[in-house]
């Protein structure tokens, strides 16, 4: 039997989508027995959300006032002690995982694969490299922990209906005071998460302005869509950083990918490659964006967004 | 503030389209073009303005690969770094390995920053900051887009999933740097003459007594799957048909 454990990411309040789909993952390694551990200053309501995820053992809660926030060097020395009975230790490929994951690998003295997207074994999994140009197959050795990341955009989230059991935990391991945690500022939070939405707009440099980008969230409300923008809107200041969809930016697989003004380099399409449906508004007929489109549309993004959005209001 | 590591490697130029070699062994990179890492020159970039604001400051740029990779360490020179160390291998070089040879370095060397990009956009690995720092037993400060240094502290801005984190570290800390941190200043022809004086030192693993097996093994590599080509419509009618016909409206 495989006894693998999920670092579960939260803000407190809500669990993010991110470990279900985690759950997926591990659930594709035959015989392996799922447990999540959660740490935060108070894990009482996302411990029992992560115990009602489908496949789940049972949750671990790790409660201490230093883990109001996720500070990897804070949280890996934990979690290396939690561990010890585990065979694998799986987080999400998000800021929080990609931030963590390495140093409880390193502590550990194994290296971690990263972005799972496919489980061939339970010590064998397919990830990409180059941007997602190249597929390897790598094998871990099964004589030491197995630590990685899970490419959160490959795997559906876990159904709920789970009942696992939820247990607090005492962990002993000396946390370190030289890494704080000051503050944080995020973009709007009244609409979809980018990471998780079903229907997501992205912008790209054609839009032109911050201004301009307004078209686009006024479309989005009206699909209750996320909104995205590519790199170079970003780098020209038109969109928020958390925007960003790509290699270096989020990773997504929504039903619908909307493409806006957005040519289609390698690194922006290696982050939409498992959207469902990808459909690009351009008015350049080469761009590459129309290649791996499914519904493309030529033509001048400010008259056909406008357009788009009454035909929807419409019905 | 003494001294500044900066780890560079050497990538496939982000321009270039990789290609999977035919048998499954690994991609094609024979005579394709060889850059500095873009998020190692960001890296670079920000040791270099540290150096400039301060004063007696030095950049110590290190690379582990093969001996080609003197080039991209010549760049880092002619960019603005002091001197350069490379530790000479033709064994591809994991993330651990990688911490472990920069912590045999860092060892030596004692830097009070140590600056590297948070990937390589080879295998996208986002692994070896957060395995050098915790090698180190230093705090991290991931995904940079700010970075202040004051009273042997760091104040680091960190670009995440809900946006912006503020974090502060003492130093030394390793940080990794994101896109949006700064834009890498372009060499100039009387910096590349001056470069070729500066000293690039070699190295090896065997001389920093680390090993260099492989960790993973991999199996095979595989091009990625092909989406099917899709339809052009015409006109913003026809786009809302054809969503409402894969039932997304």
């Amino acid at each position: 039997m495989h006894k693998i454990l999920i670092v579960g990411e939260h803000d407190g309040k809500t669990l993010n989508q991110a470990t279900a789909k985690c759950v997926t993952c591990a659930k594709g390694i035959a015989d392996g027995e799922i447990t999540i551990a959660v740490l935060g200053a108070d894990t009482t309501a996302v411990a029992s959300q992560a115990a009602g995820l489908s496949g789940v053992k049972s949750v671990l809660r790790i409660d201490r006032p230093e883990n109001a926030h996720p500070l990897a060097a804070v949280f890996a020395p934990q979690l290396v002690a939690v561990a010890a009975d585990f065979s694998h230790v799986f987080g999400p490929s998000t800021s929080f995982g990609k931030d963590l994951m390495p140093r409880i690998a390193a502590l550990l003295g194994v290296p971690q694969v990263s972005d799972l997207m496919a489980v061939e074994g339970p010590f064998k999994f397919r990830r990409p490299i180059f941007a997602g140009n190249a597929i390897i197959t790598v094998e871990a050795d099964p004589a030491v922990k197995l630590i990685a990341t899970v490419r959160v955009a490959s795997f559906e989230a876990a159904a709920s209906g789970g009942n696992g059991s939820i247990q607090p935990m005492q962990v002993s391991a000396v946390l370190p005071t030289h890494t704080r945690y000051v503050g944080a500022k995020s973009g709007s939070t009244d609409r979809p998460d980018l990471q998780t939405a079903a229907r997501v707009i992205s912008g790209g440099r054609a839009l032109g302005s911050a201004e301009n980008f307004k078209l686009l969230f006024s479309l989005a409300d009206k699909l209750g869509a996320a909104v995205g923008a590519s790199r170079a809107a970003v780098d020209a200041g038109y969109a928020a950083n958390e925007m960003q969809v790509g290699q270096t930016g989020k990773i997504i697989s929504p039903e619908v990918y909307i493409a806006v003004g957005i040519s289609g380099a390698i690194q922006h399409l290696t982050g939409i490659k498992d959207a469902r449906t990808i459909v690009a508004i351009n008015k350049d007929a080469e761009a590459p964006i129309f290649e791996v489109a499914d519904i493309g549309l030529v033509g001048d993004l400010f008259q056909v967004v406008p357009e788009l959005e009454k035909l929807i209001a419409k019905g | 503030m003494k001294k500044i590591m900066v780890c560079i490697k050497r990538v496939v130029d982000y321009t270039v389209r990789v290609r999977v070699k035919p048998d499954g062994s690994g991609v094609m990179l024979d005579g394709v073009k060889m850059s500095v890492n873009p998020f190692d020159e960001i890296a670079l970039e920000e040791a270099l303005r540290i150096k400039e604001r301060g004063t007696g400051i030095e950049v110590l740029a290190v690379s582990i690969g093969v001996a080609d990779a003197q080039q991209q360490l010549r760049t880092a020179l002619a960019m603005g770094a002091d001197r350069a160390i490379l530790v000479q291998t033709d064994a591809v070089v994991e993330p651990l390995t990688a911490a472990r040879t920069f912590l045999a370095i860092t060892k030596k060397e004692n830097p009070d920053l140590i600056l590297l990009g948070k990937q390589a956009i080879d295998d996208d690995a986002n692994q070896t900051g957060q395995m050098l720092a915790t090698l180190w037993e230093r705090p991290q400060a991931t995904y940079a887009s700010k970075v202040e240094i004051a009273d042997s502290k760091a104040t680091v801005t960190r670009e995440v999933d809900a946006g912006l984190e503020t974090i502060e570290v003492d130093l030394p800390a390793v940080i990794t740097v994101d896109l949006r941190l700064n834009e890498p200043r372009y060499v100039k022809l009387p910096d590349i003459m001056k470069a070729k004086k500066k000293p690039l030192d070699m190295t090896n693993l065997d001389a920093l007594g680390v090993s260099s097996g492989a960790l993973l093994k991999t199996v095979k590599t595989d091009p990625p799957a092909q989406r099917q080509k899709g339809v052009i419509v015409k006109d913003v009618n026809e786009l809302v048909e054809a969503l409402k016909k894969k039932g997304l409206l």
